[in-house]
């Protein structure tokens, strides 16, 4: 242990200066008040182009990213790089889309997807599906957070819970004192640290080992002698289309997140966003070689530590890198990267999550004439009780488990798709066969995933994303992302049952939009009129 | 920051929208850069392919953003 001495005075200095400018954030930019929803969740909604970029890049790629995306490439090569073309797809795919959702969100005062949904469809019980949806596939998500935090920590020798409890306890009381700034601030320290490290890892690494070629053939060799069938540096004929499906459904998925919503709607205007779209795939590349650190691990022979259950925690593999590669200061500044890396995120979903509670639950089903201040409290608190929860995952759960739930939830986010992103194009939709669409897909999704296994942990149930079409009768190994069938399943039924609806006659609800409202742009007099960023 | 046209709705429908649809596809079309070799640098065709979509993707945004303003 005494070995991470300089390692862990370097990670908590750098965690304390973050920790003080998230308290200092609620001063900066400040608003003459901060008791309003839209202040508090949003940021006042008047972020330029630099801010949201670091606020929708740390954001959009996790410490658990960090340390996951790697530890998968360690384990099944080629597979794990998927997170590459999924982050290049995304961007032109949501380009027009998030324009439109941040128009019709400025004009009409939406701050979470299911606001948007109950105004489009004139369905409350459909908001309140996409609002649950939301939330469920959130929550793991910030739980996740803990464990790319935990990873760092074992890999300076730290066992025990209790540094976890600290660093989100100090999280959760300057997102409750700041709101949107907190992260936003901590953003700029993160991707810097981010940056740093992992530009000094891509150079500095290979030189060690050998240049980039010994490092692909190492990790060829080592995938070789394996038994394993799905593994390599190329894709193999039964998993290329789990590649392109998985890169594909991750895209479509990205941005029905609540929390990726809510950095986009905290710019100033559509140009911002757009502006984004290009200069995001920054972060693409920065991921693209954070993944390639999972074959240098295997080059330098990296080992992950061993958890108490006597079974290698694969997450580790990142940092034990470090730890091996770097010099101890600059270990425990790429640790620090790793750790407020988790931060930024956590307090965007929990804000996001919180959001979602108080506009759509609260405000709709429980106190329907709530306050702006009262709804600013619930939210507060609300976003507390979030993070308090993801910590009890972690602590009284198995990790294993948020590992699992956020996989299903990046199938159940996906079933929120035809409402959300088809409905910023297109009202043809009936609001019930939305909602048959959402169950069945949703039904779809779990009974796929629950009959994926995982031969390498032992597991029977809910071992992957990956659906064997052979359980659909097909004579193939061939598999195929199991979020990706399930939304086809959502947009048949959606579809046939809009038909449906429309022959009997059921009658559908109000369409509170109109069409010029997708196109209305900062200094448009509905954006100024409506938005309610103004003090209180 | 483009100034609102009153005679004519406005719209986001522009033929340079299609040129987002090349990122969008590139990295989904597996038999392109599914081979170790041409080596570059070192890296198999697989990752710097790859890498080198973000590129096209960059480009592509770029431009679709500055005719559509």
């Amino acid at each position: 242990m005494s070995g991470h001495t300089t390692e862990l005075v370097v990670f908590a200095l750098l965690f304390l200066l973050v920790s003080a400018m998230g308290f200092v954030a609620a001063r900066w930019r400040r608003p003459e008040s901060i008791e309003s929803l839209h202040e508090w969740g949003l940021g006042g909604r008047n972020f330029g182009t630099w801010i949201t970029w670091f606020l929708v890049g740390g954001d959009l790629y996790t410490a658990y990213t960090f340390v996951a995306v790697p530890a998968l490439v360690f384990g099944a090569g080629a597979m794990g790089f998927f997170a590459l073309p999924y982050t290049v797809v995304v961007y032109p795919l949501v380009f027009l889309v998030l324009a439109r959702m941040w128009s019709v969100s400025h004009v009409h005062g939406f701050v979470t997807p299911a606001d948007f949904v109950r105004a489009r469809f004139g369905s409350p019980t459909l908001a309140l599906a996409v609002a649950i949806t939301g939330l469920v596939a959130t929550m793991p998500y910030i739980a996740l957070q803990l464990v790319g935090i935990e990873a760092v920590l074992q890999a300076m020798g730290i066992s025990g819970h209790l540094p976890i409890v600290i660093a989100f306890a100090i999280l959760a009381a300057y997102t409750y004192q700041s709101g949107l700034r907190a992260p936003a601030l901590i953003a700029f320290v993160k991707d810097t640290l981010i940056y740093v490290v992992i530009l000094a890892a891509v150079i500095y690494i290979p030189a060690k080992l050998g240049g980039w070629g010994s490092i692909f053939d190492a990790a060829k060799a080592k995938f070789d002698a394996t038994p394993a069938p799905g593994d390599g540096i190329l894709l193999n004929p039964a998993n290329q289309v789990q590649y392109i499906t998985l890169a594909f459904g991750s895209a479509l998925a990205l941005f029905l997140y609540p929390h990726s919503l809510t950095g986009v709607l905290a710019s100033r205007n559509r140009g911002v966003i757009k502006r984004n779209m290009s200069a995001l795939p920054a972060y693409s590349l920065l991921l693209g070689l954070i993944a390639l650190l999972g074959y240098m691990a295997i080059a330098a022979g990296t080992k992950p530590v061993i958890g108490e259950n006597g079974k290698p925690i694969s997450n580790t593999i990142v940092p034990v890198l470090f730890d091996q590669m770097f010099p101890d200061w600059f270990a425990g500044l790429a640790y620090a990267a790793i750790g407020i890396g988790a931060l930024v995120p956590a307090a965007i979903m929990s804000i996001a999550a919180a959001n979602l509670f108080t506009r759509n639950i609260y405000r709709e089903y429980l106190n329907k004439d709530a306050t702006d201040a009262q709804e600013a409290k619930v939210s507060k608190l609300v976003s507390l009780v979030v993070k308090v929860g993801a910590v009890l995952c972690i602590l009284v759960l198995d990790p294993q488990f948020s590992i699992d739930l956020q996989l299903i939830g990046g199938v159940i986010i996906l079933q929120t798709l035809p409402a959300v992103a088809l409905g910023l194009y297109t009202r043809w939709f009936h609001k019930g066969g939305l909602i048959a669409g959402w169950a069945l897909g949703l039904a779809a999704g779990m009974w796929m995933l629950y009959l994926i296994p995982n031969p390498a942990t032992g597991k029977t149930h809910f071992g992957g994303s990956a659906f064997a079409l052979s359980n659909l009768g097909f004579d193939t190994k061939m598999t195929v992302y199991a979020g990706f069938l399930s939304l086809a399943v959502n947009l048949a039924v959606a579809a046939l049952a809009t038909l449906a609806f429309r022959a009997f006659k059921v009658a559908d609800g109000e369409d509170a939009t109109a069409r010029e409202d997708y196109f209305a742009d900062e200094g448009d007099p509905k954006v100024k009129e409506l938005d309610l960023s103004a003090p209180h | 920051m483009t100034t609102p046209d009153p005679g004519r709705p406005r719209s986001d429908r522009s033929p340079w929208n299609w040129l987002l649809f090349v990122p969008i596809l590139l990295p989904l079309l597996t038999f392109l850069y599914n081979s170790d070799g041409p080596r570059l640098l070192g890296f198999p065709l697989f990752y710097w392919l790859q890498i080198s979509f973000i590129v096209v993707g960059v480009i592509c945004t770029t431009i679709v953003y500055r005719m559509t303003r």
